[in-house]
């Protein structure tokens, strides 16, 4: 089945109210940002996303594929699934090693050729200590486990759409992380607290009390902003390593930064 | 009458995800009898009984719980009549994983929780493979990946069982197994049997026995090694 497009119907938020935002189409190739405080309803949003929600959950949304509503089967048989889905969460519960989890995974999703040692090798490009495929699940550090599931996402449940919560938070590198879970022609929806990773969206949603409250579209001096913000992330990241790698910093290049502001200042 | 026996380990939500269920039962105008059947204590009762629905709590005491249910069933419908209710649902103790509290034409629901790992449901045995419906709680806590390897391994113990994904606080899963509940076809009987045998307990120890040793106790006895044997006269 190809999806076209996704729409959300609106539901209520916290206080039972309608959701100020109508319904909401979401296209083939299309990045969203979701954005708002803490406890503003995020997570909720894309958890209903992932179960294709008829209704049925806190905020009474519903979700159609290509106009129309999803069949029992495609909410819920893993092996029909078209989402896939990195939570928040940073530990596992399965009592079991690295390796056996995968194939487990791969089965459930009905992919038989699924090589466990290429996703271990991408999960390690993200985090710091490698991650062995004999290593038991649950011993896993926060980072690990991150970077074990996005690889586990990107690769095992490849889906047409993505969901993507607070990929900024694990200490993994994150734009190799979206790098990975992104693709060509999918729908992307990112929550995200990171001004960097915001602009960048192309469209991004307003989380307030549970309900989606508004929409902005990014403008193409925030595109401009995005670019020059992404490379001072990629400077500070660059000083995280070296500090992760045990060196001192004698010297930080504030030329190079401040270069970036006055680029950004002129934009603004 | 429709017998709804809902199972599952302490702690994995039976009694937040019938709150949430018995209040769509209730918009659409059915009235569900009540009873919680616990070991020592239970504060469930006014938690149902807020809903403003008829309950009763059985406590077990000194009694296996499951053997409890089971042996009062006949008084746990009989209440369900006098109050002139069509759906009677028996929230059960669920403490040992071998009993299977379900009736022939009950309605089975297991209750387990997705965060008790993906062998769990191999573990906990005939109240889960025996049951019609299982609803899986705390799904939010884990991954995607270990949802979907959840749900896989509770298909491979109970193949034929509808799978609804719950959430004891926000109420998500309720209006699933509240419909499936409204609609079920299956009628308690005059003569209702277990689905499946509950586990031997005719031992000293279920006539109070607390000594520790082989010599003290008499009855229908297990070893480690596997060995099955009656001692005593």
């Amino acid at each position: 089945m190809k999806i076209h497009q996704i729409t959300i119907q609106a539901g209520i938020d916290k206080l039972g109210n309608s959701e100020r935002l109508p319904d909401l189409q979401i296209k083939k190739g299309e990045i969203f940002g979701i954005v708002g405080p803490t406890g503003s309803g995020k997570s909720q949003l894309i958890a209903d996303i992932e179960q294709l929600a008829q209704g049925d959950t806190a905020s009474k949304r519903k979700i159609l594929i290509n106009g129309e509503i999803p069949t029992h089967e495609l909410r819920t048989d893993p092996r029909k699934k078209m989402v896939a889905q990195l939570s928040q969460n940073m530990n596992f519960f399965a009592d079991m090693p690295v390796a056996d989890f995968l194939r487990l995974h791969a089965k459930c999703r009905g992919k038989n050729n699924v090589d466990i040692k290429h996703v271990i090798s991408i999960a390690n490009t993200l985090t710091g200590e490698p991650i062995n495929e004999s290593d038991n699940l649950t011993i896993l550090s926060g980072g690990q486990t991150r970077a074990l599931m996005v690889a586990d996402v990107a690769i095992i449940s490849e889906s047409p759409i993505v969901l993507i919560d607070e990929i900024e938070n694990a200490g993994i590198k994150k734009h190799e992380a979206l790098q990975l879970l992104s693709g060509e022609g999918k729908i992307i929806l990112v929550v995200t607290h990171d001004p960097v990773l915001a602009l960048s969206a192309q469209k991004r949603i307003i989380m307030r009390n549970g309900g989606m409250r508004d929409i902005i579209t990014s403008t193409y001096r925030e595109q401009q902003i995005a670019l020059q913000l992404n490379n001072i992330d990629q400077y500070i990241l660059s000083l995280r390593e070296e500090v992760r790698a045990g060196k001192k910093i004698e010297q930080v290049n504030f030329e190079v930064l401040q270069q970036e502001w006055s680029t950004c200042s002129t934009c603004l | 009458m429709k017998f709804i026996i809902v199972a599952g380990t302490p702690g994995a939500g039976k009694t937040a995800v019938l709150i949430h269920t018995i209040k769509v039962l209730l918009h659409q105008n059915i009235k569900p009898a009540v009873v919680k059947i616990d070991c020592l204590y239970s504060d469930d009762p006014k938690r149902f009984a807020s809903l403003g629905v008829p309950v009763q709590l059985g406590l077990s005491m000194d009694m296996c719980p499951d053997h409890f249910s089971i042996y009062n069933t006949d008084a746990i419908l009989e209440f369900a009549r006098v109050q002139n209710s069509e759906f009677l649902i028996m929230e059960t103790a669920g403490l040992c994983h071998r009993c299977a509290p379900y009736t022939t034409n009950s309605l089975g629901v297991c209750v387990i929780d997705a965060t008790s790992g993906p062998n769990n449901p191999m573990k906990v045995g005939p109240f889960l493979s025996c049951a019609d419906i299982v609803v899986i709680t705390k799904g939010d806590m884990i991954s995607q990946a270990e949802r979907e390897i959840f749900r896989q391994c509770i298909l491979e113990t109970n193949p034929n069982c509808s799978i609804i994904e719950a959430n004891g606080l926000s109420g998500q899963g309720a209006s699933e197994l509240a419909m499936q509940i409204k609609s079920t076809e299956k009628n308690v009987s005059e003569k209702e049997s277990l689905r499946h045998n509950a586990p031997f307990a005719v031992c000293t120890l279920c006539a109070g026995e607390k000594r520790i040793g082989a010599s003290y106790h008499r009855g229908l006895l297990r070893k480690m090694n596997g060995m099955q044997e009656y001692v005593g006269e």
